[in-house]
């Protein structure tokens, strides 16, 4: 489908290229909404973070762009190919870093981080090049040898997203990846996460406001499957007449806004 | 080459499981060593191991179904399968990459089974390597049926129903442990309409080189490999929509 076809609305950025671009992408299981008609857009390079309290519809509305869900209605374009039709070419340009850490256990650092280069098909000197990368980048030289099972939870998470990114995708999916951490793990993987910024285009889920608020490029606040607002932590910040970015979330939730 | 990553990987997680080794080589050969030592001591011809150790190799595939329904429900709780599912890996590469690593460890087991009974007595011929091979025969079954339990419930679920149910079933059912005729009526029914009998039956055939004698049950073993294993693909299809 060409992406002209979508069409704009809202929060239009003519200066930036999409990434992605949702049109009333709606998911029904019997008779509950998960996600009711989200259209947006997010652009390339761009960390956007989707909030929300427990059944907003964030994790449903991250299954349905990684092809793990099919949408009861409507369409996204992962830099131009749909999820409906083109799965296949979205899933080579994609990466999930699920809610759990989502490792093999009784595979070590650098066998997990070669399975996946594996099932992305690449080469055997691939495999290996990008792995000996991938562990000097993040670090995991001092355990690459040690099986996933026997890490901390911080490592661990490093190692879900390293695994998430040794693919090289241009898509980014972190669902709540700080979730459980202690906060100089949660601090590590932040500096980790900025890394990437701007060099790769990245949805994150997250309970955190702080987390947002630091971190994103733009924030989208979903309530009980609809999006309520989208923007930059200052903007939504404005329009809920606060200067508290948890206390401007409550408001845009709770309907509060000026 | 996808699926071979996939399947090593697989291969990988049971074999380095202390547990799995255990009880899937540990267990069998125990229950082979204590049966063999009871029979030095009873006066009537109840586990000679020419029909013992075929049951017990049977009886130790169904440890196998445990170590793949495991495999699957952890890759699930874990989340393991739902980041899988969101790389180019088809279908095919899952259900294959799940099966295939668990064959050879099938017919290693069965090896070192039959090798163990050597020790203990068993004449061992050519007839072994046939008694070797025919487990690629009854194997699917019941890493079928790991895969279908792995799909459908969770590793807490798993762990009893294929831990202690299955194999249970498997053990009493087969006419392992006591012959089926001695019971006779509905427990005798029941078993030869179940495949477990059938197996032992077909691999205690093998074993003594009696060709003729692997009809009619080759036969149940196929109809439920290709059965079990129908199923198990149905169920994983289904399963992965709802990850």
């Amino acid at each position: 489908m060409d992406p002209a076809a979508f069409g704009q609305e809202g929060e239009e950025r003519t200066d930036m290229k999409e990434a992605m671009i949702l049109r009333n992408l709606t998911k029904r299981y019997k008779d509950v909404t998960a996600v009711n008609e989200l259209t947006l857009s997010i652009y390339e390079g761009e960390l956007f973070a989707l909030l929300g309290v427990n059944g907003a519809g964030k994790t449903t509305t991250i299954k349905m762009l990684s092809c793990l869900t099919e949408p009861t209605s409507g369409d996204a374009l992962l830099k131009g190919r749909s999820i409906l039709t083109d799965k296949d070419k979205v899933k080579s340009i994609i990466a999930v870093s699920p809610q759990e850490t989502a490792v093999a256990p009784n595979l070590s650092v650098r066998e997990n981080l070669k399975l996946m280069a594996g099932v992305h098909g690449f080469s055997q000197a691939e495999i290996r090049e990008k792995t000996n990368a991938v562990i000097r980048r993040f670090g995991l030289e001092e355990i690459a040898e040690r099986r996933a099972k026997k890490l901390s939870g911080g490592w661990q998470r490093r190692l879900s997203i390293a695994m998430a990114l040794i693919s090289e995708p241009e898509i980014l999916f972190l669902d709540e990846p700080t979730l459980g951490l202690d906060v100089l793990a949660r601090s590590e993987l932040w500096d980790m996460i900025r890394e990437l910024k701007g060099k790769i285009t990245i949805i994150l889920t997250t309970h955190y406001m702080e987390e947002a608020e630091a971190l994103s490029d733009r924030i989208a606040i979903m309530k009980g499957g609809a999006l309520l607002c989208t923007g930059t932590a200052q903007e939504i910040k404005e329009k809920a007449g606060t200067d508290k970015f948890e206390e401007a979330f409550i408001r845009v939730v709770k309907g509060e806004t000026i | 080459m996808r699926m071979t990553v996939f399947a090593k990987r697989n291969t990988k997680e049971i074999l380095r499981d202390p547990l799995n080794i255990m009880f899937g080589l540990g267990f069998p050969l125990v229950v082979l060593g204590l049966l063999t030592a009871i029979q030095t001591s009873i006066p009537v011809n109840l586990f000679e191991l020419d029909q013992l150790t075929p049951g017990i190799v049977v009886f130790g595939l169904s440890f196998l179904t445990l170590f793949a329904a495991q495999l699957i429900a952890k890759d699930r709780t874990g989340a393991l399968l739902t980041r899988l599912l969101t790389t180019p890996l088809k279908p095919a590469d899952y259900i294959l990459g799940y099966l295939l690593p668990v064959l050879p460890i099938a017919l290693a087991q069965g090896l070192i089974c039959y090798l163990a009974a050597g020790v203990l007595g068993l004449g061992l011929g050519s007839s072994l390597i046939g008694a070797v091979l025919i487990l690629i025969i009854i194997a699917p079954f019941f890493i079928g049926l790991g895969l279908l339990c792995g799909s459908i419930f969770n590793d807490k679920q798993v762990g009893g129903i294929c831990g202690a149910l299955l194999t249970n079933v498997s053990a009493w059912l087969s006419g392992t442990w006591f012959d089926l005729e001695l019971v006779g009526g509905a427990f005798k029914q029941i078993a030869y309409l179940l495949p477990y009998v059938h197996a032992v039956e077909l691999e205690r055939a093998v074993l003594a080189g009696d060709w003729s004698g692997i009809f009619p049950h080759i036969w149940w073993v196929l109809g439920y490999d290709a059965a079990i294993l129908s199923a198990a693909i149905f169920a994983f299809m289904k399963m992965r929509k709802k990850v």
